[in-house]
């Protein structure tokens, strides 16, 4: 189909199915189990998921929409023109899909990934411990092969969506005797049996996102074994640079619509002559909105490198480590600007916007921390990209 | 808008890389330095980018230029950062810049292709105080006949001390701060009433103080308006000066992480602690946003986009960038970057200088808030 076909069709499609609440509806990722539990949310996946739209780039021989680059970029045009969310979010299609299509069976596929699809099944990930944050690959959690079953007993921790989820992926130890990384096995397994219990974890923000996760004799089937017994640790890190890739959403902003933090700042600080009244918080605005501007550049820039046909380099590095610290720096100061009122916990005495700006600047503590610490992210930037020795 | 270079530019950056490596080292910099050559530069290499064409490579092609566009000149300009290879080749390409956006029809015809050529070598005058401040020119002119006399003082007009012509910001009303009144003019540096006097930087690159004292100067663009023509050239000064800085920044970083391999304390290279490792990963992430934003600054001048806000948020980025990769280089050295023997601290000063020069970032942050309006 030529482009323009594709792109009138696609937008008289979207605007026929696409229900007003999904559309211009921003939301934080640990709010993705609410809003996608709505009518229209199930109304909007079902309908995108039954042209393979909830997965567009992946093939259409498991229910993926199967579009090439152009097409995928006016399919993301049009979708961006009225604000659609995604057909469906989560782990599925952000990590353990692009992995198994990468180190999958093809019965593995098979098995997994239209489901992922369909949004029939949704998942979460087995990888930190109490005792292996940073240190991932010290895993503890033991996993032993009996009759055809994987026999998990052990702990994970900042299992996200664990209370929402069906089925986990998880990082292993298969060979208790191997060397650390040597040791590990990448499984799935149903989230729906005996042998697993989950307890939300209460966070500094007062939200619960995340999860502690036990395994008593919790069982995963051989079959679900990804890649081979005891290397599952590349496994494990591929789908990283997975989540990686995709934390930085906030530096991806489009257009030129005001300045977020002007809008903020002239409201709660008023202006002088046409200028934030507050030369220093004026200052740490223009910082972070050029840091975000920088950032976007070179997301684009790493897209049309990859699109040019140069292999992805060693830019990609840095999304995790700059976007994470865009992030938690946009909601600290999005507080901050506010002044007392950013600070406020609950109650009528405060805006919603305002009560937002202080949970979230609390919640986003968290993401220079998660999906590997920033510390984490500069060991990997000098020893792999920067190749500075080891002691 | 493509973030990436096409085949010609590719190639360009290739030949660039190799003429600068060994035809423009920086160990021949360091001799101009300490031999102290009045023309700041060397005369040889220079012929030989007039013959590599670089002269041209903005120059549209009916001037007889390469009309390769500003992406093209930028790489070039990387490269020329990575060496410190001192040459006229930036300010002239402004005052081009001026002269294709503001000159007449006979301006353009008369005075383009001899830049194309190397017949030309051009400066801009704005400066009249140690901070950057485009309409704080007092610097009158005043007409007589067909031409102006301009009288009053510019200070850090780099290559002013051997640019043909100099591009001059004086005002033919209003006072010094207004950005109405503002006339641009060319000056002939060696006619009557011009004394230029050279200003030995820390950079060891050339700039200039120089008096006018009722100095023939020829009208460049509209007279008294000439602020929208200065904005846009000093965005593309802006810009293809934050070019070579990110060259000068990559080269300084690299020297760096190298010396942090081989250099040993404590029985191990001192790139194994992580207390240098953790600043090494810092200075990554901001010289691989500094490549994002020139490249796409560069882009949009070769595009009719509004560039004021990439021009500043380049500026800014590698103001800061080149001070911190430069400062950090020093200190990661230890002693030994202490040492004029050692190159590492040219970086540090040619940093220095290219910060204050259109703007440093406390300049450019302000203008940035104000052009997004707050």
């Amino acid at each position: 189909m030529n482009l323009d076909t594709f792109r009138a069709e696609t937008r008289e499609w979207l605007e026929a199915n696409c229900p007003q609440s999904m559309r211009n509806n921003p939301f934080h990722f640990e709010d993705a189990h609410e809003v996608y539990s709505t009518d229209d949310a199930i109304v909007w996946r079902d309908r995108m998921a039954a042209k393979g739209w909830t997965a567009p780039t992946w093939p259409k021989a498991y229910g993926g929409g199967g579009m090439d680059y152009d097409t995928h970029r006016v399919f993301q045009e049009e979708m961006a023109a009225i604000k659609a969310l995604p057909g469906a979010t989560g782990m599925g299609l952000a990590m353990i899909g692009p992995t198994l299509m990468e180190y999958g069976t093809e019965e593995q596929r098979q098995r997994h990934i239209p489901k992922i699809i369909t949004g029939e099944v949704t998942w979460c990930q087995g990888y930190s411990e109490p005792g292996s944050g940073s240190d991932l690959a010290s895993l503890q959690t033991k996993a032993v092969l009996k009759d055809g079953k994987f026999v998990l007993n052990g702990q994970k921790i900042w299992t996200s969506g664990a209370q929402h989820a069906d089925w986990m992926f998880a990082l292993v130890r298969t060979d208790p005797n191997a060397a650390k990384h040597d040791g590990i096995s990448f499984v799935l397994l149903d989230m729906h049996q005996s042998g697993v219990t989950i307890k939300p974890i209460p966070l500094i923000s007062g939200s619960s996102p995340f999860c502690e996760t036990f395994f008593d004799d919790a069982v995963a089937l051989e079959e679900d074994l990804v890649s081979e017994l005891n290397k599952g640790w590349s496994v494990g890190k591929r789908l990283l640079q997975y989540e990686r890739s995709a934390a930085p959403s906030r530096a991806k902003k489009k257009g030129k619509p005001a300045n977020p933090y002007a809008l903020t700042a002239k409201e709660y600080i008023g202006e002088i002559d046409g200028k934030i009244a507050d030369s220093e918080a004026r200052e740490k605005i223009v910082k972070q909105t050029m840091l975000e501007k920088s950032m976007q550049l070179t997301v684009k820039r790493v897209f049309e490198e990859s699109k040019s046909g140069k292999a992805p380099g060693a830019t990609t590095s840095i999304f995790k480590l700059v976007g994470s610290t865009i992030s938690k720096e946009s909601s600290a100061l999005q507080s901050e600007l506010r002044g007392t009122a950013g600070a406020g916990w609950e109650g009528d005495s405060f805006t919603e916007k305002e009560l937002d700006a202080c949970r979230g600047w609390l919640r986003d503590r968290a993401v220079t921390i998660y999906g590997g610490t920033n510390e984490v992210q500069m060991n990997i930037i000098s020893k792999r990209v920067l190749g500075l020795p080891d002691k | 808008m493509p973030l990436v270079l096409n085949e010609e530019q590719n190639m360009l950056r290739d030949s660039a890389k190799d003429f600068c490596t060994n035809s423009a080292p920086i160990a021949q910099f360091r001799q101009l330095r300490d031999d102290k050559i009045e023309a700041g530069f060397d005369q040889q290499t220079w012929q030989q980018m007039i013959e590599l064409g670089w002269t041209g490579i903005t120059v549209p092609e009916e001037f007889g230029g390469l009309g390769f566009g500003f992406l093209g000149l930028g790489v070039v300009l990387e490269e020329c950062g990575r060496t410190l290879t001192a040459s006229p080749l930036l300010s002239t390409a402004i005052g081009a810049a001026a002269i294709a956006d503001g000159g007449s029809g006979e301006q353009k015809s008369a005075l383009l292709p001899k830049v194309a050529e190397g017949e030309l070598l051009l400066a801009l005058a704005v400066e009249e105080s140690a901070h950057h401040n485009p309409y704080g020119a007092a610097t009158r002119a005043e007409k007589a006949g067909s031409t102006y006399q301009v009288t009053g003082k510019k200070t850090f007009v780099i290559d002013g001390n051997v640019a043909d012509k100099l591009i001059v910001v004086a005002r033919t009303s209003g006072n010094a701060g207004d950005r109405d009144g503002l006339t641009l003019l060319l000056v002939d540096r060696q006619s009557a009433g011009v004394t230029v006097t050279k200003t030995i930087m820390t950079d060891s690159r050339n700039a200039a103080n120089i008096s006018f004292d009722g100095a023939n100067g020829e009208l460049l663009g509209a007279e008294g308006n000439g602020a929208d023509l200065l904005d846009r050239t000093l965005d593309v000064a802006r810009i293809l000066l934050s070019a070579e800085m990110l060259g000068g920044t990559q080269e300084c970083f690299e020297r760096t992480v190298e010396y942090l391999k081989v250099r040993e304390q404590f029985g191990s290279p001192i790139g194994s602690f992580q207390g240098l490792q953790h600043r090494a990963s810092v200075m990554f992430c901001e010289v691989e946003m500094s490549k994002s934003v020139v490249l796409e600054a560069l882009s949009a001048l070769d595009d009719p986009d509004d560039i004021a806000e990439l021009a500043s948020l380049a500026k800014t980025r590698l103001n800061d960038t080149f001070n911190l990769v430069s400062a950090e280089s020093i200190q990661m050295h230890g002693g030994i970057g202490m040492t004029d023997e050692y190159d590492i601290g040219f970086f540090m000063k040619r940093s220095r200088v290219c910060e204050a020069a259109f703007g440093n970032s406390s300049f450019h942050r302000d203008r940035y808030a104000t052009i997004q309006g707050y």
